[in-house]
Formats: C-alpha cells, structure tokens, sequence
C-alpha cells in the first residue's frame, strides 16, 4: 500500500469515473480521491471511512463520510444508490472480500476495486527462494501485522468475477512509480508482471448504465 | 472563561403566539396564548440564509451565549459560539428558544392557566419532542426566517434537531445532532422514572400542585438532578475527578458527604433547584421518553427522512457515553444512508462521557468546525 501506487490508482479512477455521477467511496481515509473527483468531474461523492480522524478530516473537506467499514456497513445502503463504488486497495483486507464485491455492484451500477497482485514475480520469487512470505512495495508489511487478510492473484481474482457472475469493463496494471498501463487481465504473463491491479467492474446482464463507460486508449477494455 | 467569551445578545424576551394561532399538541390538547422565551445573537442578513437554530438539553435554556440571569454562570455552548468561533455573530443570527414545558420564559407547567388564573401544575397537557419543534418552527418564522441554514443540538436538542429534518425537510440546510438518539431506550426511560419518582416522593410535591402551598419539592427534584448528573458522567471521568478522595480528614463514621464524589453531587443537586421549576422536569424528560421517530413512520426509521434527502446530516457519538451509545447514532445514520441523505458521521474517542459534546474535545471541535465551514461555502455564506 505505498502512497505513489494509491495516486497512480487515483489518476486512474478520475479518468474512468463520468461527470457529474454518484460516487460511493469505501475506505476513503481523508477524502483525497473524493476531493478530487469533486473538484475535477463534480461528481456527488460519499464516504465510507474506518477511523474517527480520517471521517473528521473529510468533515472538514465538506465531504459527506459515515464511520464504517465495508464488511458491516455496505448492507445498509439503499440498492443502486451511486454509480460507482469504489474500493481502493482494501478488497483485500476485508473478512469477506466476495460479499464486499457483491454488496459493492448492489449498491452501484460500477465497482471499481484495486488490490495488490499475489501472483507478481517478485511474491513468487519471495516464496520460492527464501520460503518466507513476501515483503514487496506493493506488500511491506509482515505477515503478523499485515491488514491484509485474504491476498489473491489476478487469477483468483478473475474466477471470482467469473463465479459473480461480473463483466470486466476496464483494467489497468501498475507497478512501481509508473503510470497505468493497458492490462489483459485473463492473461497467464500479466498475472506474473503485474504488481497492482485496477478494475472497473459491472454485472453480466444487469441493464445498461446511461452513458457506455468512457472509451481509453490506455485501457484494455476486456 | 472570561468576560470575552460572552456575546451581548441582539435580541431577546418572549414571543407570544397570535392569538389565532393555538399549538395542537400530539396529546390532542390545544395550548392557547403560548409564550416562548427566546435570545438572539447576530444579525439576519440580507438574503436570510445565516439563522442557526441552537436546540437545548433537557435542563438547559436559551441562554446559549451569554450569561444566565439566575446563576449569573457563562451561557452553556460558548466554546462554539462567540467571535472567531465555528458560530460567530459577526456572520450568523443564532436563536435559541426555551422548550415549551421549560420554565425559563416558555409556556410550561409553572406558568399561569389564563383559564384558571392559577399556575398549570399537572393540568399542563403532556407535549412532545415534536411539539417543542413545532413552537420553534412558529417562532422561527416571526423572526423573518424561511429557512434555517443550520438546526444544532446534543442529547434532547439532537433529537429536536432531527425532529426538524422529519418535519420540516424544506426549511433546514444542514442539521448535526451531537450524543443523540431516535428513540429513547429502556435504559433511558428507567433512569427518567426514578428522577421522576424522587420528584413526586418529596412530600412538598403536594400532587403538583406545590405552587399553591407556597413551597417546592427541592429535595425530590435535587435527588433526581443527582441521579441523572451520574449518567451524564463517565466511570472514568468520576474516578479521575474523584476518586475515593475524602472531603475532609478521616471518616465521619456517619452519613456526611465524607467523599468528594457525594459533596460534588449534593451541590449538583442544590445548585439546580435553584434554576429549575420541578413540575417541568416530570414533563421533559416524559417528553423524551415518548420519542421514537420511527413510530410514527411505520416502525421504519429510513422512512422519516426520506423527504431530507437534500439536508446536510452532521451525527457524532462519543465512546464513553452510556446514555446515548454510538450504537443509537450508528442506527440514525443507516437510516439516514438508507433514506439518501447526506449523512456524516463520526464516533469520538471520549472518556468523558455523555456532556463530552459540551466539553474540550478537539476531534469533534475540528469535525462541527468543517462540518459546518463548508455547508457555509455550499450556501454561499462565505
């Protein structure tokens, strides 16, 4: 969970997220992402943030944030309420990330999730030649003090949009400082190369959202 | 404290309802010639977008801001109203009124029955969280104000202020509610009935009717200030302030206030029968005992707010507090979520118990402050 990664993700999530929408933030610690989506695409944002002084923060932002955590406090929302959710990072650390998934693409018509990749050369390689688990950029901490609670690869990953039955709508990859590339998230070599991964997720057959998501040349649209 | 924090108010006294007007209360009764005691501080602006209406406590009063007239103490919320305070008079006109059934200048139980020509006593009819707003919301509009940019309260003033959010959606921008619930628990409930029992045990109660013998049920009422003072508490708070630190050298081997703790309450409870009328305690706390918002809306709470979707919630809890836990708060927040409105919410880390709201707590200091700052920028006021 390194800061130039969340900002990486942050750029992303501005340029897939459309003028003027609802936008359910999960985790939004002191309001950046909102603060920016307001500022830069108007959108009417909400929060949803674990720690007093993170909710106070975005008080003081004028952003509309509820104390809570996505494991108990999703279910009370109203159904299709935003439309996007947004997940940033935190999928991960959740106790039941499917009913998180499920509950994110209830609320909103969009999920947008990011979460490290378990599958990144560099996990493996931690794994196999040093038997320890991994302590990467994207993974610093310890085992015994990591949030993270239920890792997975971008395999993982894509099965369970498959068995939620959920359309990929955009990914990106990112690794290190870089900027978001176009990511094949099916692909057997993306799941080794990427590092951090973002999608843009909806419900096979749900109905159409009113505008097609924006078109990116820097997405690869799955 | 010093004679800075005061704020001279703008305006104050008594507003006398037209005399076609009667309050229907909840009860079915009809109150006639109603009067509530009310200050201002600050001045309505041009485009009357500044009015903040300040909601009391259970004993508080209008006197929000500047010195009380009885005990001559600073007003109860100066640490958020004053110059260069998240309220300032210099940009805000802040009203605060007396409850009716209050006996600080508003129609209660100790006021004179134009009827009878004697005081009320329990001839008063039982009013309700919503009959206190409904008298608000008349004086409001005398004072040439169509919409309120901000209702605040803590405890029996939170729930006024969400009284105002269910009853009058079109005429608040932005509500916060501070240690608060929707409904009173059993909890709540229990310690009113003993408060009330004290009241009523003290042989000079005379069935309510003390005023016609000419005394007052001081003991009654100053055991129930008591008992309610330790839930405003925290274990922590008392045991720190207290401890089991003695009132003087060594046991009085007797029922003394030989512990600080005792002496401390004892004065609590003396000091505030100077100030409040006994007969409008019974009616105060059974008007926050009837309420339960979500009663009235088919026992879903989300339902009473559906028509606030456009007015900006501020809601913040505080660990220690036992009265009202976080847990109530948490529960009007979903509501409020449930309903689409715009709901912030906070749990303050407290030791203070239940008065934290009225108390140096910089977390919820620096969350009204913003809170209430950017509904300011939302309503164009700065």
């Amino acid at each position: 969970m390194t800061d130039i990664a969340i900002r990486e993700d942050f750029r992303e999530i501005l340029r897939l997220v459309r003028p003027g929408s609802r936008v359910l933030d999960v985790g939004c610690g002191e309001g950046a992402l909102l603060d920016l989506l307001t500022q830069e695409k108007q959108v009417d944002g909400r929060g949803l943030e674990i720690s007093a002084s993170g909710v106070a923060a975005c008080m003081a932002r004028g952003l509309s944030v509820v104390q809570g955590d996505a494991d108990q406090d999703l279910d009370h929302f109203p159904d299709r309420s935003f439309d996007y959710a947004v997940l940033s990072q935190t999928l991960q650390a959740t106790r039941n990330p499917r009913h998180v998934l499920d509950e994110l693409l209830r609320i909103a018509d969009r999920a947008i999730v990011s979460f490290p990749n378990f599958g990144h050369w560099r996990v493996r390689w931690s794994l196999l030649s040093r038997g320890r688990m991994p302590e990467t950029k994207a993974l610093p901490m310890p085992w015994w003090s990591t949030p993270n609670i239920h890792l997975c690869t971008l395999a993982d990953f894509m099965a369970l949009t498959e068995d939620l039955n959920l359309r990929v709508d955009a990914s990106a990859a990112f690794a290190g400082q870089g900027a978001a590339r176009p990511m094949n998230p099916v692909s057997a070599v993306e799941n080794w190369r990427t590092e951090t991964c973002l999608f843009m997720l909806s419900r096979n057959g749900a109905a159409p959202s009113r505008e097609p998501p924006p078109v990116s040349g820097d997405l690869f649209d799955g | 404290m010093t004679a800075l924090d005061l704020v001279t108010p703008a305006a104050g006294g008594t507003w006398r309802f037209p005399a076609d007007e009667p309050l229907r209360l909840d009860s079915g009764a009809v109150l006639d010639g109603l009067e509530i005691g009310y200050q201002t501080y600050g001045q309505l602006n041009v485009d009357k977008s500044n009015a903040v209406l300040i909601c009391h406590a259970l004993t508080g009063d209008q006197h929000v801001a500047s010195a009380h007239p009885v005990t001559g103490k600073p007003g109860w919320w100066t640490r958020l109203i004053g110059p260069g305070k998240p309220l300032d008079p210099a940009r805000h006109f802040i009203i605060c009124s007396n409850v009716i059934g209050g006996c600080m200048g508003s129609t209660g139980p100790a006021s004179i029955n134009p009827a009878t020509g004697k005081p009320y006593g329990l001839t008063f009819p039982v009013i309700t969280i919503g009959d206190m707003v409904r008298a608000q919301a008349m004086l409001v509009k005398a004072l040439g104000v169509e919409t309120l940019f901000a209702v605040i309260g803590g405890s029996m003033g939170g729930m006024q202020a969400q009284q105002w959010a269910v009853e009058y959606p079109e005429r608040v921008f932005s509500i916060v509610v501070l240690a608060s619930a929707s409904r009173h628990s059993a909890q709540n409930i229990a310690f009113h009935e003993v408060g009330r029992q004290a009241i009523m045990a003290d042989p000079d109660w005379r069935g309510g009717a003390y005023a016609d013998h000419g005394v007052r049920p001081e003991k009654g009422l100053a055991v129930a200030r008591m008992a309610a003072h330790i839930t405003y508490l925290s274990e922590p708070a008392l045991q720190r302030k207290f401890g089991r630190e003695l009132k003087r050298d060594g046991l009085s081997w007797g029922f003394d206030a030989d512990f600080q703790v005792e002496s401390y309450l004892r004065h609590q409870g003396a000091s505030f029968v100077d100030r409040f009328d006994a007969n409008s305690y019974l009616y105060i706390t059974r008007a926050t005992d009837y309420f339960d918002i979500a009663a009235g809306h088919g026992g879903v709470l989300a339902k009473a707010f559906t028509a606030a979707r456009d007015v900006r919630f501020c809601v913040l809890s505080f660990t220690s507090d036992w009265l009202y836990p976080t847990a109530e708060s948490r529960h009007l927040v979903r509501a409020l979520t449930a309903a689409g409105a715009r709901a912030a919410f906070a749990e303050i880390e407290s030791d203070k118990g239940h008065d934290a709201f009225l108390l140096d707590e910089p977390v919820m200091d620096a969350a009204l402050a913003g809170f209430l700052s950017s509904a300011e920028r939302d309503r164009g006021l700065i």
